[in-house]
C-alpha cells in the first residue's frame, strides 16, 4: 500500500531532475509511515512522460496532463490526488515552492519546507534549516496528512532500478474559483549552454568585486574550462553583472557542487546559506578579514582581475 | 484601492549566525541582537507605496494597512511601515514561538474579512522561519489568485489588477492576476523601475531599495493609527499544525588553510582534493 505520494514536475514535457530527490525522500520516509509510493506526474504533456518514472520502484505512477501551470489549476489537482497518503512531497524548486503550500491548504495538512532530513522516531520527524541555515529544526507534523517540500542538494537524485510501476489516471478535480482571475501571460526561458546550477559539478561564482559585466568573462572562462556553471551574489545580480537565476544564496539557488570556486565575493551569510554544503570550497578575495575564507577549503589572497586568469591557464597545463 | 501587508519582526538577519540555542535544545534564542522588520516585509510596504502613490506630485492613490503577529514590542516594526508612509497598524498580541503557518493564517483570513483589502502583499518569507507558506495558504483561504515570487509589477491606471513577473526556476514567468488577490514579493521588486501603477509616468524611477523613514515620517508616524488586537478578538485560538521537538547548530565546516599563489591552489584541487 502506497503512503507516500511524490509530485514529479515537468519542464518542457520533461520530469526535472530535482524531482528525483524527491523521490530519494520517499525511499527513506514510506517505511517509516508503514508502505511504498506513488509518483504523480501534473502537467502539460504527463501522459508522454509517465513512462520515463515508471522505473522508479514505484507502487504505481499516476498522470495527470494540465495545461500551463497556475496553482490555481494544479492544487486542487495534487490534492484530489494526495487525500488518500500519510505525505505529499515534492523537491523545493520554485514550482514545489508555490505549489505545495495551496496544497497542504486544500488538505488541511501542515507542512514542513525544505527538508534536508528525515528520522524515524515514531513516524518520520523531519530536519529542517532555519535563520538562513544557521539552526537545524526538528518538526513533526501533526496532521493526518503530511506535506513536505525536500531540498534538492540534500537527497541524491534516485536512480532507476528496473521493474515497471503500472500507470494510471490521476482523479480529476475542477480548479479553484479563483482560476478565472489568474492568467499565463508568458515565460522567458533562460537558455545557457551552460549547466544548470543545481546539477552542476563545478560551480564558478562571482560577486561585486567582479565590478562589472564584461568581467565576468574572466569566470566563465574558468566555469567552461571546467565543464561548470556560473553563479552569482545577490550584489552582483543587482548591480546587472549577472542574470537574476545566477543568484546563490538563501533566496537564491541552493548548491552542493564538487567544486565551489568564490571569486570577489564575502561570503555573507545570506550568501554562505546557499553554498556552505560544497564538497570543497575555494575563495579569491583580496581581503584576508572576507568571510568567505572561514568556510574555505582553500582561500587565496589576492586580486581576482590577476589570479583568476591565472589559474584558469594553470589547470590548463594540468588537466 | 486599499492593500493589506502582513510583516512580522525577525532577529538581526544580518547576524543570524549569532542566534544561539538554549542548552536543552528547546528554544532558538537571539539575546543581544536587534529586532528588525523581516526585509521581504520591508520590501512589500516599499511596493504597496509604490502602487498607491502618484510619484510625480506625492498623490496618494490608496490606503496601505499593515498588520502584524507578534509580541508588543513588534510596535517598533509596525511604527517603522508607519513612517515609512504606511497609513494604518494593527498589532496582534502573540507570542513568536507560538506562531505557526497556520496560526498566522487563521487570523490573516479574519483581518481581511474586516479590512477588505483589493490586495494582500506579502513577503515571499520570513528569514528567520524560512517557510514560505503564509502568502500561498492564504490565498487558498481567500479563494483569491496568488502570484508568489513577484520581482516586478505592472498595474493599470484602475489599480484593479497586476502583470506579475516572477522569477522561477528555468526562466521568468509572467502571471496577470485580477484583485482581489494575494502577492508575494521577491527581492528585486525595490529595484528602481520594479512596481509601476499607470499613474506615475512609466520613465520615472526609485532609489534602489526601500525607503528610509524620514524625520517627517517618523513624526507623523506617532500620530496614525496603531489598533493593538489580541488572536481573541478575532476569534482566533492557536491550533499549530507543526510541532517543533528540537533544535541544533548545523554542522560546522572547518576553514581550511590559506594557500600562497595559483600553482600550489591547483597542485592541491588536482592532488589533495581530486576536484580537477
Ligand atoms: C533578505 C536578504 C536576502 C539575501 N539573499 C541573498 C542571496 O540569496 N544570495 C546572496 O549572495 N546574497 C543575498 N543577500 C545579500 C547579502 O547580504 C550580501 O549583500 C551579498 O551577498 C554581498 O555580495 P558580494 O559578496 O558580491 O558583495 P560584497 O559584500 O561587497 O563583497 C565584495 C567582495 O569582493 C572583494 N573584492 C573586491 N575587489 C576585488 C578584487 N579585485 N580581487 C579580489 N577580491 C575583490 C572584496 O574584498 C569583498 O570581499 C540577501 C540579503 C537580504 C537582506
Ligand atoms: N507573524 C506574522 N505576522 C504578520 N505577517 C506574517 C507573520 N508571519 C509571516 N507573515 C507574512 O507571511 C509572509 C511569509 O512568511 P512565511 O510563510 O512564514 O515564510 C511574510 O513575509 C509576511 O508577509
Amino acid at each position: 500500500m502506497a503512503n507516500v505520494l511524490v509530485i514529479a514536475e515537468l519542464f518542457e514535457g520533461k520530469v526535472r531532475k530535482g524531482s528525483l530527490s524527491a523521490i530519494t525522500f520517499a525511499q527513506q520516509a514510506a517505511p517509516m509511515v508503514g508502505g511504498g509510493y506513488d509518483i504523480l506526474v501534473a502537467g502539460t504533456g504527463a501522459k508522454a512522460a509517465a513512462a520515463s518514472m515508471t522505473g522508479y520502484g514505484a507502487e504505481s505512477v499516476l498522470v495527470a496532463d494540465l495545461p500551463d501551470y497556475v496553482a490555481e489549476v494544479y492544487a486542487p489537482v495534487v490534492a484530489g490526488a494526495g487525500k488518500g497518503y500519510k505525505i505529499v512531497c515534492a523537491t523545493a524548486t520554485t514550482f514545489g515552492k508555490d505549489l505545495m503550500p495551496q496544497v497542504a491548504e486544500h488538505l488541511k495538512a501542515g507542512m514542513a519546507s525544505d527538508v534536508v532530513k528525515v528520522v524515524q522516531e515514531g513516524g518520520p520527524t523531519y530536519v529542517r534549516p532555519m535563520y538562513a541555515g544557521n539552526v537545524l529544526a526538528h518538526v513533526k507534523v501533526k496532521t493526518p496528512i503530511q506535506v513536505v517540500t525536500v531540498r534538492q542538494t540534500e537527497f541524491e537524485a534516485a536512480a532507476p532500478g528496473g521493474g515497471a510501476s503500472p500507470v494510471k489516471d490521476a482523479p480529476a478535480a475542477p480548479a479553484t474559483a479563483a482560476a478565472a482571475r489568474v492568467k499565463v501571460a508568458g515565460f522567458e526561458k533562460v537558455v545557457s549552454a551552460r549547466p544548470e546550477l543545481t546539477d552542476a559539478r563545478v560551480i564558478v561564482s562571482g560577486g561585486r568585486g567582479l565590478k562589472s559585466g564584461e568581467n565576468f568573462k574572466i569566470i566563465e572562462a574558468l566555469a567552461d574550462l571546467l565543464h561548470g556553471a556560473v553563479g552569482a551574489t545577490r550584489a552582483a545580480v543587482d548591480a546587472g553583472f549577472a542574470p537574476n537565476d545566477l543568484q546563490v544564496g538563501q533566496t537564491g539557488k541552493i548548491v552542493a557542487p564538487q567544486l565551489y570556486i568564490a571569486v570577489g565575493l564575502s561570503g555573507a551569510l545570506q550568501h554562505l546559506a546557499g553554498m556552505k554544503g560544497s564538497k570543497v570550497i575555494v575563495a579569491i578575495n583580496k581581503d584576508p578579514e572576507a568571510p568567505i575564507f572561514s568556510v574555505a577549503d582553500y582561500g587565496l589572497v589576492a586580486d581576482l582581475f590577476q589570479a583568476v586568469p591565472a589559474l584558469t591557464e594553470q589547470i590548463k597545463k594540468v588537466l | 484601492m486599499k492593500i493589506l501587508v502582513p510583516l512580522k519582526r525577525v532577529a538581526d538577519p544580518d547576524n543570524a549566525n549569532k542566534v544561539k540555542i538554549s542548552p536543552d535544545g528547546k528554544k532558538v534564542t537571539s539575546e543581544g541582537l536587534e529586532w528588525k522588520l523581516n526585509p521581504f516585509d520591508e520590501y512589500a510596504v516599499e511596493a504597496a507605496l509604490r502602487i498607491t502613490e502618484n510619484k510625480t506630485n506625492n498623490a496618494r492613490l490608496g490606503e496601505v494597512v499593515v498588520v502584524c503577529l507578534g509580541p508588543a514590542d513588534a510596535k517598533q516594526q509596525v511604527t517603522q511601515a508607519l513612517a515609512m508612509g504606511a497609513d494604518r497598524g494593527i498589532l496582534i498580541d502573540a507570542a513568536d514561538e507560538t506562531l505557526d503557518a497556520t496560526v498566522v493564517v487563521d487570523t490573516l483570513e479574519k483581518v481581511v474579512a474586516e479590512e477588505k483589502p483589493d490586495l494582500v502583499l506579502a513577503g515571499k518569507q520570513v528569514v528567520d522561519g524560512d517557510s514560505n507558506q503564509v502568502a500561498q495558504m492564504l490565498a487558498v483561504r481567500l479563494g483569491w489568485p496568488q502570484a508568489t515570487f513577484a520581482a516586478h509589477l505592472s498595474l493599470p491606471k484602475e489599480l484593479n489588477k497586476a502583470l506579475v513577473t516572477r522569477e522561477v526556476d528555468g526562466g521568468v514567468a509572467k502571471l496577470e492576476v485580477t484583485f482581489p488577490a494575494v502577492i508575494s514579493v521577491d527581492l528585486r521588486i525595490v529595484a528602481p523601475d520594479a512596481v509601476k501603477n499607470g499613474n506615475t509616468p512609466d520613465s520615472e524611477k526609485y532609489p534602489e531599495g526601500p525607503r528610509y523613514p524620514s524625520l517627517r515620517g517618523i513624526m507623523q508616524a506617532k500620530k496614525k493609527p496603531l489598533a493593538a488586537k489580541k488572536l481573541a478578538d478575532y476569534g482566533v485560538t492557536p491550533a499549530p499544525r507543526l510541532e517543533y521537538l528540537k533544535f541544533e547548530p548545523p554542522p560546522q565546516r572547518k576553514a581550511g588553510a590559506k594557500v600562497p599563489d595559483v600553482e600550489t591552489l591547483v597542485a592541491k584541487l588536482k592532488n589533495e582534493a581530486r576536484v580537477i
